[in-house]
């Protein structure tokens, strides 16, 4: 699946809800679903702190493509972490530097994504891309 | 004689808002406090009808818009029962008060290896400003720690004195679990050791009276915005033998007397203090929210906000998996809590979707939440106008947010 069909795929599944609270249970399943994150992984390099979570997020680059594990220590921000843990990894660095991506806006979550929300969220996704640009380089 | 507080919640034009078409629940009063029309109108007033530089023209409308600055700081002189208006000096907020008095009084008097006694309850401002001083003169900070209840320790404040303490700057009330702090105590203990004393008032101002000549404290500092005025509007109260002999903050127009090359006399108080246009629409605005204050009557409004807080605590202790942090025995309408394992930043994403409006994090008071070993809190601040259904909404509330987050 692409980028795009996974967005799609999950913007499917959050349109089946209107309410709030039904939109984060979601969320919440999805975050306590989340891959256990391997902590040889927990390290100071791999921590990336907002002003009130905390996100930590390792990456490495398996035959072109990059895989990624995260965590968080809030359960919706976990949440989001892994949706875009689901919709990020297994792509190539060129794949995940174009990616554009509209999915947290369209179910809902934009403002997570806000500067201003402190979560770790924004810094994060810099870093997956900064993740694919140095691979890609490495590469290359 | 009691409150109408439905006729006071329709004073706050904000409070028939509603959020994700849900009314809005406002319980971040001690992060700022809503506006009354009186104060909105009061400023949009300025504007509308006599906006001029102060202190400056001849002209007409100059001189209204001085008068009506002016009148304000009789009106915040009388209001905390100050010697004189001379006492009084305009800042932005809190903060600035408090940068201020670190470098003008913190420069004048403090020598390398002077000491200055906070409290482990202090909110940034009143930490950071004093760490810059540290840096620019190698001072000492000494810190008075807090019980497992959320109280100042007095017994180890007292021994903090020494013969290098210079001040002490404590908050009357903690922002994050309202303790009210026994300030006359600690007044009269460092002036028994010849040490002026800083309050910072940001939390106290709008929940009880305030004398200041009673108190004898050195300085009061406080913000406008935690008071149904304006934002970008402070106060710092000063006794006048502490401001005569301290040096200026900021050089600008009007706090000087005379400028030339070769040298620049300063004007007197409290203009002194004040450089630049200061925020004058914002300080006659000011004006209005003490009006409206007065005209409620801080006891009753003491009265109100305790038997909610009262309340509050009864229906949040029923809430399961429940933790409050910090239970003083004197307190204002704060309440500090996390739920279950939850991180503060779910509750509050969570309860921000059903239309509750609260705090969540560290409260800008990192070494408090390092003193009970927590990332942050969630706090629900009342002020006057919310109400006993309010708080049954949100105790319904956060039952539903711990069971999704259970």
């Amino acid at each position: 699946m692409t980028i795009n069909e996974k967005q799609d795929e999950i913007i499917e599944e959050f349109s089946a809800f209107d309410d709030w609270m039904d939109k984060y249970s979601l969320l919440i399943e999805m975050g306590n679903e989340l891959d256990s994150f391997d902590e040889v992984h927990r390290k100071e390099q791999n921590l990336i702190e907002g002003c009130q979570s905390k996100v930590w997020l390792h990456a490495e680059l398996n035959d072109g493509k990059m895989e990624f594990q995260g965590d968080s220590d809030a359960i919706i921000v976990k949440g989001i972490v892994a949706l875009l843990l689901r919709v990020l990894s297994g792509h190539t660095p060129d794949e995940i530097l174009d990616a554009d991506l509209y999915f947290i806006d369209k179910i809902g979550l934009k403002e997570h994504l806000s500067p201003t929300r402190s979560n770790g969220l924004v810094a994060m996704i810099k870093q997956i891309k900064a993740y694919a640009l140095a691979f890609k380089v490495k590469q290359n | 004689m009691g409150l109408n507080i439905q006729e006071i919640r329709n004073d706050f034009p904000i409070l028939a808002e509603k959020v994700y078409g849900k009314p809005l629940v406002y319980f971040d009063n001690a992060a700022t406090t809503q506006k009354p029309l009186s104060v909105i109108e009061a400023e949009a007033d300025v504007y509308r009808r006599v906006n001029s530089n102060i202190h400056r023209g001849v002209h007409h409308l100059s001189n209204v818009c001085t008068e009506a600055f002016e009148e304000v700081r009789r009106k915040v002189a009388g209001f905390i029962n100050a010697g004189s208006n001379e006492e009084i000096i305009f800042t932005k907020g809190t903060t600035e008060s408090i940068n201020l008095l670190a470098t003008s009084f913190g420069e004048h008097f403090f020598s390398e290896g002077d000491e200055v006694i906070l409290t482990e309850m202090e909110h940034h401002s009143n930490i950071v400003p004093w760490q810059l001083l540290q840096k620019r003169k190698g001072i000492h900070i000494k810190i008075a720690p807090v019980t497992d209840d959320g109280e100042l320790d007095m017994d180890a404040f007292e021994k903090l004195f020494s013969g290098k303490t210079k001040i002490v700057s404590v908050t009357h009330i903690s922002n994050v679990m309202g303790t009210i702090n026994p300030v006359e105590k600690i007044i009269e203990k460092a002036h028994s050791f010849d040490v002026p004393v800083i309050i910072d008032g940001a939390q106290a101002i709008h929940h009880l009276p305030v004398d200041v000549k009673q108190l004898d404290c050195d300085f009061y500092v406080f913000s406008g915005h935690k008071m149904y005025a304006p934002t970008g509007v402070g106060i710092l109260y000063g006794k006048r033998e502490w401001l005569e002999k301290m040096e200026p903050y900021q050089g600008g127009g009007e706090m000087i007397d005379r400028v030339s090359f070769s040298g620049t006399t300063f004007n007197e108080l409290p203009y002194k203090f004040e450089a630049g246009t200061p925020n004058f629409a914002g300080v006659i605005a000011l004006g209005a929210a003490l009006e409206y204050l007065k005209s409620k009557n801080l006891n009753d409004i003491w009265d109100y906000e305790h038997d909610l807080f009262e309340y509050a605590m009864e229906k949040m202790k029923a809430v399961p998996g429940i933790r409050l942090i910090g239970q003083a025995s004197d307190h204002t309408s704060v309440i500090s809590f996390l739920l279950g394992k939850a991180h503060p930043f779910d509750v509050g994403t969570l309860l921000d979707k059903l239309g509750f409006a609260l705090r969540t994090g560290h409260h800008c008071a990192q070494p408090l939440m390092d003193r009970f070993g927590i990332p942050g809190t969630v706090r629900a601040s009342f002020a006057f106008y919310n109400t006993r259904d309010e708080i049954d909404r949100l105790s319904e509330a956060l039952n539903r947010v711990g069971t999704m987050l259970g």
